[in-house]
Order: C-alpha cells, then sequence, then structure tokens
C-alpha cells in the first residue's frame, strides 16, 4: 500500500479522511458522508452551480478550468441524455494524487459525481480509471454497489424521485485518453483519438449528449466544497484559485509523497520544508512543476505561490500538481530524452506535428545524448518543439513541446556539453548509455 | 461459431459480459474492458479471442483490431505467468529505476519485453504507473510494489516463482 505523509502546513480537506477506512461505506457516513449529496438535492441545481462558482474551484486535472462555470455551460433543456464522466485516467508522468483518493476516499468520487449530476440534470455518471488501477478500480466497484445498496445510488436516491446511476470503467493503456475528448470516445469503446472542438463537451459529448467531464480529485473535492461552504473553501487559497491542492512531490528529495497544501503555497518551502529538501544534502538543479509536461524551472526560479495564475505568470503551469525534484547529479538531457520518449510513445499518430514531431525530437536527444549532436541540433530541437506548438487536436502535442522547449533554453550549455563525442558527463554506472543503431 | 456452443470464455466470464453490456447507452462501450478481461483469463488476445469478443460485441474483428492496437495494456503474444512492468518514467528514473530494471534483466537473463524459458516471467519496461511519490516502481501483472530496491528483486522473483511451482507451471500466461 502507498506510503502516506503528513507535514504541519497540510490543510486536509480532500485527504481529510486518507488512512481513516473511509473505502467502507459506514465509515465514510460517520466520518460525515454524503450529507453534502443530501443537501444538494433539497437546493437544486442553481444553488449547486452558484456554490461552485464562489468557491474558485480549478479543474485538478491541469488546465485549471473553473468547475462551476464548466457546470454552468450544460444546457438545462437536451433532447439526448446528459453525462456526468469522471476522468480516473491519471497518466501524466509525476502524478499520481488520484490513486490515493480512489484508495482511500472512493465514496467522495461517487459523491461528487452525484452532486455534478444533479446540477447539471444528468442521471447516469461514468467513472473511468487508467487500467493499471485495477485493485483500485476494484474498490471503485465495491463503494458503487455499496452505494446502491443504501438506495444512495439508483432510482430513488436518498429515497426521493430522483435517479442516478454510476457505471465505473476500465481503461487499457493510454496517456492520451486523458484528454477530455478522447476519453468518451475511448468509453465509446474506440481508439482514443481526440475530437475536434466545438463543439465542446459540455454541448456534445458522450454519447452525443451533454457531459461534464472532470479530473477525479475535482469531483472528490465537491462534497468537501459543499459541506464547508463555498466562501470558508475559497479563503483557504488564494484569488481565483480556490482551496487546496494535492501536491504529489517525488524524485530528489528526502520525504517525498502526496500532500495537500493550500492553494498558492511556496514552492521552495514546499522542497525544502514539506519534502525536506534535496535528498543526500545535494544541490537542487531543476523542479518540474505540474508533471511531465510543465516547463521546468532553475532553482532561482523557484520562490513562487503554487497556483495556476502565479505558476502561469512565471512561465510553466500547475498542471496536475506534480512536482519533480531534480538533483545536480542528473544530466538534462537524459531528463529531456526520457520526457520525449514517453511523448513519442504515447502520440496517437493522429495528427501529423505530434507524430512526426516526437519522433524526430527522440531522435534527435537519442543521438545527442550518445555524443553524436552537432551545435546545430540544438537548436533544430528547439525549432522542431516550437513548431509543434498549438498545431494538433488535443493538447499532447504542446505537452512534449513544451517541457523540450525549456530543457533547451534552460539546460543549453549541458547540451553543449554533449558534442563532439563527448560521452554524457553525467553517466552513471548501471544507467545503460543510448548508441546510435 | 456461434458463442453458445464454442466459447473461450469461462461462464463466469461470459456472465461478467452479459452484465456489462446492459450498463451503456451502446453496446460497444463494453468492448475495452472485455478486451483486457477476456486477456486476464486466455493470456492474450489470440485470434479466437479476438473472434469471440467481436462476435458478441456485434462488430467486425477489424473494428476490434483497430481498436486493441491502441492501448498498450493490451497484447496479442503470450508473456510469462507473471509480468513484470517496471517504470522507468521521470519520477521512477531519478528514484533508480533504471538500476532496477537491469537488475531485473540479470537476475531474469531476459531483456525488454523477454519471457523467460519456463514461461514463469516476462519483463517489460513500462511508462508512468501513477507511483510517482513511492518510486522506483514496478507492477506483477495487476500488484504493485513500490520503493522497489535492486537488492529486493531476488527474493521477490522467487516469491513469485514458488507461487507459480505451487500452482502448477507457467501455463495460462
Amino acid at each position: 500500500m502507498p506510503r502516506l505523509v503528513s507535514h504541519p502546513d497540510e490543510v486536509k480537506i480532500v485527504s481529510r479522511r486518507f488512512g481513516q477506512g473511509a473505502a467502507e461505506i459506514d465509515r465514510y457516513i460517520e466520518l460525515g458522508g454524503y450529507q453534502a449529496a443530501k443537501k444538494c438535492l433539497d437546493n437544486g441545481p442553481d444553488w449547486i452551480i452558484n456554490e461552485m462558482k464562489a468557491s474558485n474551484l480549478r479543474g485538478r486535472g491541469g488546465a485549471g478550468f473553473p468547475a462551476g462555470m464548466k457546470w454552468s455551460f450544460v444546457p438545462k433543456q437536451s433532447a439526448k441524455p446528459k453525462y456526468v464522466l469522471v476522468n480516473g485516467d491519471e497518466s501524466e508522468p509525476g502524478t499520481c494524487k488520484d490513486h490515493l483518493i480512489f484508495l482511500h476516499d472512493p465514496h467522495a468520487v461517487i459523491e461528487g459525481t452525484i452532486i455534478a449530476g444533479l446540477a447539471i440534470g444528468a442521471k447516469t455518471g461514468f467513472i473511468y480509471l487508467r487500467g493499471e488501477y485495477r485493485y483500485l478500480i476494484e474498490i471503485m466497484e465495491k463503494a458503487v454497489a455499496d452505494a446502491y445498496a443504501r438506495n444512495i445510488l439508483g432510482k430513488n436516491i436518498f429515497g426521493s424521485d430522483t435517479e442516478f446511476q454510476v457505471v465505473t470503467q476500465t481503461g487499457a493503456g493510454a496517456y492520451e485518453v486523458g484528454e477530455e475528448s478522447a476519453l468518451m470516445e475511448s468509453l465509446e469503446g474506440k481508439r482514443g483519438i481526440p475530437r475536434i472542438k466545438p463543439p465542446f463537451p459540455a454541448v456534445v459529448g458522450l454519447y452525443g449528449g451533454p457531459t461534464v467531464i472532470n479530473n477525479a480529485e475535482t469531483i472528490a473535492t465537491v462534497p468537501h466544497v459543499i459541506t464547508m461552504g463555498a466562501e470558508a473553501y475559497a479563503a483557504v487559497g488564494t484569488p481565483r484559485n480556490g482551496g487546496t491542492r494535492l501536491f504529489g512531490i517525488s524524485g530528489h528529495v528526502e520525504r517525498p509523497g502526496v500532500y495537500e497544501l493550500p492553494m498558492g503555497y511556496n514552492l521552495k518551502k514546499m522542497i525544502y520544508e514539506v519534502a525536506g529538501g534535496v535528498r543526500g544534502g545535494r544541490k537542487l538543479k531543476a523542479v518540474v512543476p505540474g508533471g511531465s509536461s510543465t516547463p521546468v524551472f532553475l532553482p532561482e526560479e523557484i520562490d513562487i505561490g503554487m497556483d495556476f495564475d502565479q505558476v502561469g505568470k512565471a512561465g510553466s503551469m500547475l498542471g496536475s500538481g506534480g512536482v519533480v525534484v531534480i538533483d545536480d547529479q542528473t544530466c538534462m538531457v537524459e531528463f529531456a530524452l526520457r520526457t520525449i520518449s514517453f511523448y513519442q510513445h504515447e502520440s496517437c499518430g493522429w495528427c501529423i506535428p505530434c507524430r512526426e514531431g516526437t519522433d524526430w525530437l527522440k531522435k534527435s536527444l537519442t543521438r545527442f545524448h550518445a555524443g553524436f549532436g552537432s551545435m546545430s541540433d540544438i537548436d533544430n530541437i528547439q525549432y522542431l518543439a516550437e513548431n509543434m506548438m498549438g498545431r494538433t487536436f488535443c493538447p499532447l502535442g504542446d505537452a512534449a513541446a513544451m517541457p523540450t522547449i525549456a530543457f533547451v533554453k534552460k539546460f543549453r550549455k549541458e547540451f553543449e556539453d554533449h558534442l563532439n563525442g563527448k560521452p554524457c558527463p553525467f553517466a552513471r554506472e548501471g544507467v545503460p548509455q543510448l548508441t546510435v543503431v | 461459431m456461434s458463442s453458445e456452443t464454442m466459447t473461450l470464455f469461462s461462464p463466469a466470464l461470459a456472465a461478467r459480459f452479459d452484465a456489462l453490456v446492459d450498463k451503456y447507452p451502446l453496446r460497444r462501450s463494453a468492448l475495452i474492458p472485455m478486451l483486457l478481461y477476456a486477456q486476464d483469463e486466455v493470456g492474450y488476445l489470440s485470434d479466437a479471442v479476438i473472434a469471440e469478443v467481436a462476435h458478441r460485441i456485434g462488430i467486425t474483428e477489424l473494428d476490434v483490431r483497430n481498436v486493441a492496437t491502441y492501448y498498450s495494456m493490451l497484447r496479442f503474444k503470450p508473456v510469462g505467468k507473471y509480468n513484470i512492468q517496471v517504470c522507468t518514467n521521470i519520477s521512477c528514473m531519478l528514484a533508480g529505476a533504471y538500476d532496477l530494471f537491469e537488475r531485473f534483466q540479470e537476475e531474469l537473463g531476459v531483456g525488454n519485453k523477454g519471457v523467460t524459458a519456463d514461461r514463469i516471467f516476462s519483463l517489460e519496461e513500462v511508462e508512468c504507473i501513477g507511483a510517482c511519490c513511492w518510486g522506483p516502481a514496478i507492477q506483477v501483472n495487476y500488484d504493485f510494489h513500490d520503493e522497489l530496491k535492486p537488492d529486493l528483486v531476488p527474493g521477490l522473483l522467487d516469491g513469485y516463482r514458488g507461487k507459480a511451482l505451487a500452482e502448477g507451471s507457467g501455463k495460462n500466461a
């Protein structure tokens, strides 16, 4: 079972029930569970959406779109059934927060799904988990079955005449399916190829019906927003960035783990105090602030508040909250190569700039890391990445290009150190050196 | 072929399928879960499995293959009874995943995507498995092993080997 961590600076809202046995429905109810859904059933859709808007809760998947606003885009009248779709395809490298939510608090996901359904007038919610999370899918399935047995789900939820059904779904291995339109394709039994937008899912989504798609953390936060009250929740964070965030701190730190901290918490403090600093007393070289697709920060750039706006202003993204800490013994060319290899592997091939771009970037960086690069390659890598930006259906192309551009710009010296047949200056024993075939 | 007379699915899997298709507005929403569950039982997506899933969903085999080839967990060749998937993505890499992957290769005598001669194990380098804060992490089939250090590899393998031998063989991989 994944290790839980804690720190005095944490504000435990979403992680409040972690380690409390709340996967059991009785325990969840004992800890105040399903009261928020009941309250929403009594107060109706307009009230829910207003609360959500006032909470400043923004999408935890990465884009940070205000959840209340997203819900308000769903038309009230619809000829086709409406749906709630929970995105638990957590696949962004550096991100493992939803893993803990499904493990420790599956009913919070169900309760948030019910509330989203009440808000938009949907009768069905789908909870999609990545296929690798089989043991978590089993936990979710049991939680759903328990909720049906208590009439929390079904034809008459909480004894009312309102119906709400929840269906869990397994993926089968695909990063791209985390993109909302690809997620819908996958749930419809197809390849996870993204759809062109507009129309947006709020109008034409799953099975052609209006659909709200939210990240699992966003959905698990919803009951807490209702319970605490929108104002109290918003007050925890910074302006326009309500509440807390589950930050997953990984890589070269003394105490890696998922910590729930207020939005806007200082990144430097997060690394040096919350996570105990760089492992083994080494020096910090770089920080990836929000999952592998977010542009890297240099040590002098980390004295910033971690919310969507401040990180955006600093030239990166808060993304999925996956903070990856890199020490001074790490080769940034190798790190860039490993990052782009992932995107090359995951590109679906639908859009040429992404399919060809990720492949060429991987080839160039492989050659470069092996010591066969030339000075012009450095510029070419940057040029190629810059020309992928904004030229693909889904954000995977951008996700591959953005970090690559930052690696080249910020660590140019390290790229130059690999030139002219020089072996990687950071080559460690046991790490297979890449060779050109 | 009629699914009633000639089936690869166990009664449990067939029942699971029947329950699953009713959950969705569209029957083919059951396709991806069904492929994965069938693979869990049969070991891989053989031609016969693909034919049966296509028949049960009511779509063509080509359609099934078109979808199946997109998903990295779906495979078309048998693997070992215990498929060891070592994540080497950034967080795990920083935590020493390549040392770990190398140790697995040494202990098993196979490389990436290799299967041991006794078919008990197969080894695979995989992308992020969502255990970044507990790296280096691996999955053996669906079981996670967090914070796994190279020194723990022989003991881990012995445990699985013992289980495989107790159950008979590497069959049904």
